[in-house]
């Protein structure tokens, strides 16, 4: 399945249902803090629980392939060069060069300044162009820098956006700042033709530290238009972690419950082995249900796991390891 | 769809013989009883055949074992025994796997529980009361044992309720008769054979197989100074009436029909979880199970359509399928008492709601089922199901809450969920029962006593509280 990121229509898509909740800072308040709260122990039980699948033979070869499919391969350095990106987005068309029927990952991920390059390479093999945005990785900027950054994005052909929440708005409390500056950041996501990118809102679960902040800001970001919900920037430790990511899959699954809308979730930074990524898959099926598990609802931020599912890969069709000489450098 | 494929657990490490005997004085000897066979619940397979052991076996082993507590085991150090325990424990370990997928063929539960549950239960119980056998002055309860302690243990944990049993009898010098359920003999005797290995002085543990009859020569025998019973309340009673005026210290560890208590401020989701681990953990055979849900009514509707959803994902089948989450109905008798109480359910007006599962063809089988619009005139709401039936109430206020937990004769456990540490506080001090789980449920641990209230029986294993049953108390 192709993501059909670039296409969707993007009016505000909570159409009027959250009207009453986002109408001041007050009711934002007692709308995020009359949720459900989060117990530490049983979610962290629950995700260890589900880790403990075991998934073989051809669930496991399925979930590789989708693995590969969810990748958004990303390299966010200081050092990166037009030559870096070029070799990326390469890699992501043809992951495995000596087997065509290996999928291409979902997107390559850069910095605004690389979407040009990302794009010409890229081309129209499906595989998107996702850029981080809004100062990444802090948020630390004015306002109309961040969506500067943003729009930059965007007109460069970026089809997807990964901004960064306000943290230091969050966690003193200011909610209505944050779902202000989400709804902004969508706005600018637009394009002259009517169509928009795809946004993608990054937490920092890492600084939000509680399982309550994540559900609340998992819920702002829903309310405010995000189509994704992604837990870090991988700039900060502890990023993606199982259980951070199963308590946003509940609200996504409990938010289409309500709303009758899908929003998808990416967790990113740490996640660099095949059996981590299966343990996210199998959470995926067993909390959201078999609609989340498609790219377009699903996506691993990741730079090695791409290699690792590739030897895993080939191990399940030749029933051999091979080193990694035999795989390629990103 | 991401289906998972079978993961089936290797049945061969395990070697089951095709019948066993007694093991009597640090032998495996021939029971002079009728051999009865022992089957596989998952696909009603028979096993291997079992020794019955008669009157006279009984007499024999409570002969051995006191023949071991006067001349080695209670004339040992402390430190002495707990260099056992703790051999025995170790090897536990190591052959973890191998008491796992035993436990599994055998009792009918899901490798998954008897792999990450039962056996480091076992291992751990072992451990802790070897830390304990050279320190009994310390406990409270003076260090002199009792002597010979006839044990009988049910088929629900057979390798738990055997670690319950042995490990703290012999840390504080007693020797002991143990009798395993009908149903679930194998790892009592696979124990045994760890017994030798550890070279512990024979009779020092004797394991003695059979049913009734079995258990009622040995809680009777006049030599036993003290008997320890987990199993049902009915057979507790008839146990109470056989040592009454008699010498004899008894424990017994009964039946339950635990409230579990889901306020409005609960962590829904995790609440969720512990609703599903109270009452589908072993297929709901245990004692403390969470078999009344007990939801305020402001989110009732939404408690259950989360817990339907919820209970649609458990797998159900093939106990030694890695990704099994419910096993096996123990036997077939058990399952025509589960189907008997949920037709009553029914018949009494409870509205019926089964988890949509495929359920094999062979063995015994029953899927997770909820009964909704329970009251506490129903049958189900009151007698011990014993299986992975949940009765669902609802109630209006705390104290409320309180009082339907407590209108029952059993008082094993309950389970509190909610944010508010005040409501958890008070809840506990009002409950009448042995455990008060709050935010959590069967979480169990060796430093822990555990035990019942009411009709749910006496004394209490686990812990230093645990040492108790096994001690003369101190020394006058």
């Amino acid at each position: 399945m192709t993501p059909t990121a670039s296409s969707t229509e993007s009016s505000a898509p909570t159409s009027g249902v959250f009207d009453d909740v986002v109408r001041s800072d007050s009711s934002l308040r007692r709308f995020l803090h009359g949720l459900p709260g989060v117990d530490q122990v049983g979610a962290e039980a629950r995700a260890a629980g589900l880790a403990t699948r075991s998934v073989k033979t051809t669930s496991k070869a399925y979930a590789i392939d989708l693995a590969i499919r969810m990748v958004d391969l990303t390299t966010l350095e200081g050092q990166d060069t037009h030559g870096k990106v070029r070799a990326l987005a390469a890699k992501a068309m043809r992951p495995d060069p000596a087997d065509p029927t290996c999928p291409a990952t979902a997107a390559v991920c850069v910095y605004p300044d690389m979407v040009a390059t990302a794009r010409q390479t890229l081309g129209d093999s499906g595989v998107h162009v996702a850029a981080v945005a809004t100062a990444f990785p802090s948020g630390r900027a004015a306002m109309d820098i961040k969506l500067a950054d943003t729009r930059d994005a965007v007109e460069a052909g970026a089809d997807e956006i990964d901004m960064v929440i306000d943290r230091g708005a969050f966690l003193s409390g200011r909610y209505l700042d944050v779902y202000e500056e989400i709804a902004q950041v969508r706005e600018a996501c637009n394009r002259p033709d009517g169509t928009g990118a795809h946004l993608k809102v990054i937490f920092e679960t890492g600084e939000l530290q509680t399982y309550d902040n994540v559900r609340r800001a998992s819920w702002l970001a829903m309310m405010a238009g995000a189509h994704f919900i992604k837990t870090s920037t991988g700039k900060v430790q502890p990023a993606a972690t199982l259980p951070v990511t199963l308590v946003m899959l509940e609200a996504v699954r409990d938010f289409r419950d309500q709303t009758g809308q899908m929003v998808g979730v990416k967790p990113a930074g740490g996640i660099r082995t095949t059996k981590d990524a299966i343990k996210y898959l199998v959470m995926v099926n067993e909390t959201c249900g078999a609609d989340w598990l498609t790219p377009d609802w699903f996506r691993f931020g990741a730079s090695t796991l791409l290699n690792d599912l590739l030897m895993q890969r080939t191990k399940m069709t030749t029933g051999r390891y091979s080193g990694p000489d035999y795989f390629t450098l990103d | 769809m991401f289906e998972y494929a079978p993961a089936p657990e290797s049945r061969a490490i395990v070697d089951i013989k095709p019948s066993y005997g007694l093991f009597i004085d640090g032998e495996f000897v021939d029971g002079s009883g009728t051999a009865f066979k022992t089957v596989n619940p998952a696909n009603e397979e028979v096993l291997a055949e079992v020794a019955e052991a008669s009157d006279a076996d009984v007499d024999a082993a409570v002969r051995a074992a006191r023949r071991a507590y006067t001349r080695v085991w209670s004339r040992m150090s402390g430190a002495e025994r707990a260099k056992y325990l703790y051999r025995i424990a170790r090897i536990i370990q190591e052959r973890g796997r191998e008491l796992a997928v035993l436990e599994s063929i055998d009792n009918g539960k899901p490798i998954r529980e008897s792999r990450d549950v039962d056996v480091p239960s076992l291992a751990a119980h072992f451990f802790y009361y070897a830390g304990w056998a050279d320190k009994l002055k310390y406990s409270g309860y003076g260090s002199t044992p009792l002597g010979v302690a006839g044990q009988v243990i049910p088929w629900n944990f057979p390798l738990m309720m055997l670690a319950w049993k042995i490990a703290p009898a012999l840390a504080c010098g007693n020797t002991v008769v143990l009798k395993p359920a009908e149903t679930t003999p194998l790892t009592a005797l696979l124990f045994a054979e760890i017994c030798q290995q550890a070279d512990l002085p024979p009779g020092v543990v004797n394991i003695v197989t059979g049913a009734g009859d079995t258990g009622r020569a040995l809680v009777s025998h006049p030599d036993v100074d003290k008997v320890a019973f987990t199993g049902s309340t009915e057979v507790g009673k008839a146990i109470a009436r056989a040592v009454a005026g008699t010498d004899k210290k008894v424990t017994l560890e009964l039946g339950g029909k635990a409230a579990n208590i889901v306020f409005e401020d609960a962590p829904i989701d995790q609440a969720v979880e512990g609703i599903v681990n109270g009452i589908f953990f072993n297929q709901g055979h245990v004692c403390c199970a969470g078999s009344r849900l007990l939801v305020q009514e402001s989110v009732a509707d939404e408690v259950m359509a989360r817990l339907k959803r919820r209970m649609a994902t458990l797998r159900v089948g093939d106990p030694l399928d890695k990704n099994t989450d419910v096993g096996a109905i123990n036997s077939a008798e058990q399952l025509a008492k589960i189907r008997e109480l949920s037709e009553v359910g029914e018949s009494e007006g409870a509205e019926r709601w089964s988890a949509p599962c495929e359920l094999p063809a062979h063995g015994y089988w029953f899927a997770p089922t909820v009964f909704t619009g329970v009251t506490q005139a129903h049958r189900i709401a009151r007698e011990e199901i014993f299986g992975p039936v949940l009765s669902v109430l609802t109630f209006r206020t705390p104290s409320e809450a309180v009082e339907k937990a407590n209108n029952t004769p059993f008082g094993l456990s309950a389970g509190v969920w909610t944010d508010k540490g005040s409501l958890i506080l008070s809840m506990a001090n009002h409950l009448r029962a042995g455990v008060v789980w709050a935010n959590t449920f069967n979480k169990f641990d060796p430093t822990s006593p555990f035990g019942g209230y009411k009709e749910s029986g006496y004394g209490r294993e686990g812990g230093r509280h645990g040492l108790e049953a096994y001690l003369k108390g101190e020394d006058s």
